[in-house]
């Protein structure tokens, strides 16, 4: 099985912000889990396919959150830099959707 | 098994349908009225020759890789070497989306290369898995050159008036399939100046009507594009995406979903989530089974027989 690691800089703020810590959401049975995360500014927030088809993690317009499609054992990883509520839902199957919460 | 269903509906005209799962269902156009027969079956081939008649294939998820099957190309070729076989005078195949499992361009060139071998010019709408690059690039530069910049498009054959939807892109967080303005603006000045004779049939991937608003298996839209088809007499909605044959019939108007060619998926709540389903291998296509509906000209009566491929 092929297994990438996917990562995306942030480009939600002025200022780079320093790369803190890696928190985890895990995709399984088409739910995203946990559905709402809390994290620390500078958090890079990783996102694992534990499911046995395709899902693309995207970001609520306008965001840039946008992985590449994510088959079974992928990752992908964003920076969230910048304070802010931040709502995403899977590209494939819309009623997959899941928040960010970044203070 | 057979059993039959009051359809409470009161049709005067007559709809026959029989889908393989594994391998596509042949469309048969006789006096106006769409009729499907089962592929492989050699009796409808002579009895449905006389109509206009063409084969709908689905969800061929090429890439796809996993349980319960590992080799969905092969299962793509089984379908079509089907239908190569049983086509018969069909005039095109059209084929309702999810080619490719990821998008890639070695999975859409696999795909075309088996499809191909049907010996049929086939008309392409794309499943969400075929946009998932480059807003479809990939995809629409192999399977839908002749469509406009939205993805969609209509045609004339046999008689019939083709129009192919693509209600995969775009889609809003939360919802289902989704049209657009921009294309039901299109589909309505399609539609506007046709005669109501004119039987239409009309496919996307993305069931046209809501089957199961949980698992996003429906068009948040798809309303508007069927009030644009209740003048017309004969109306036939083919769709994709849930593998699975589910149909529903509204006045002149039948949907219909067509299998996969590559994996089932659980019935609409029957499972937690609607991934593939999981079945033994070497069950697989027992699965894969044969359904006929069949509503009885004059009749009120929706006959439904399911019988599987292992018999």
């Amino acid at each position: 099985m092929i297994r990438r690691m996917i990562l995306a800089a942030a480009l939600l703020g002025a200022a780079p912000t320093a790369y803190a810590a890696d928190a985890a959401v895990s995709i399984s049975n088409f739910t995203f889990s946990p559905q709402v995360l809390t994290v620390p500014a500078g958090t890079r927030v990783v996102w694992t396919n534990r499911d046995d088809t395709v899902h693309l993690v995207a970001g609520t317009p306008p965001a840039t959150l946008r992985s590449p499609p994510l088959d079974t054992g992928d990752h992908y990883g964003f920076l969230f830099a910048t304070r802010g509520t931040y709502r995403y839902f899977c590209a494939l199957h819309p009623m997959m959707t899941g928040t960010i919460v970044v203070k | 098994m057979r059993r039959s269903e009051p359809d409470g509906m009161g049709r005067r005209r007559a709809l026959e349908c029989m889908a393989w799962a594994g391998g596509g269902a042949l469309w048969t156009v006789v006096g106006g009225v769409p009729r499907s027969a089962l592929l492989g079956g050699g009796a409808q081939a002579a009895t449905l020759a006389d109509g206009f008649s063409f084969v709908q294939i689905s969800d061929s998820h090429i890439g796809f890789h996993n349980p319960p099957n590992p080799d969905t190309p092969a299962t793509l070729a089984a379908a079509i070497e089907t239908v190569r076989r049983t086509k018969g005078n069909a005039g095109l195949m059209i084929h309702t989306g999810d080619v490719s499992h990821l998008s890639a361009d070695a999975q859409f060139d696999t795909a075309h290369r088996i499809i191909q071998d049907a010996g049929l010019e086939t008309h392409f709408v794309p499943g969400e898995h075929d946009v998932l690059i480059d807003n479809g690039r990939g995809f629409f530069a192999r399977f839908d050159k002749a469509a406009s910049t939205g993805g969609w498009y209509s045609f004339d054959q046999g008689g019939v008036h083709f129009v192919g939807l693509n209600n995969v892109q775009d889609l809003k967080a939360g919802g289902m399939g989704a049209l657009g303005n921009t294309q039901l603006e299109w589909l309505e000045r399609d539609l506007a100046h046709r005669s109501a004779s004119q039987p239409i049939v009309v496919f996307a991937h993305i069931p046209l009507w809501v089957v199961y608003e949980k698992w996003g298996w429906g068009t948040s839209d798809g309303a508007q594009a069927l009030s644009y088809l209740r003048r017309f007499g004969s109306v036939t909605v083919l769709n994709g995406h849930i593998h699975q044959v589910v149909q529903k019939v509204e006045g002149t108007i039948a949907c219909h979903t067509a299998r996969s060619t590559a994996f089932p998926q659980p019935a609409p709540g029957s499972a937690p989530a609607p991934g593939p389903m999981q079945v033994p291998a070497a069950r697989l296509r027992s699965f894969l089974g044969i359904t006929e509906v069949r509503v009885v000209r004059g009749q009120h009566q929706l006959a439904v027989t399911d019988s599987t491929l292992a018999a």
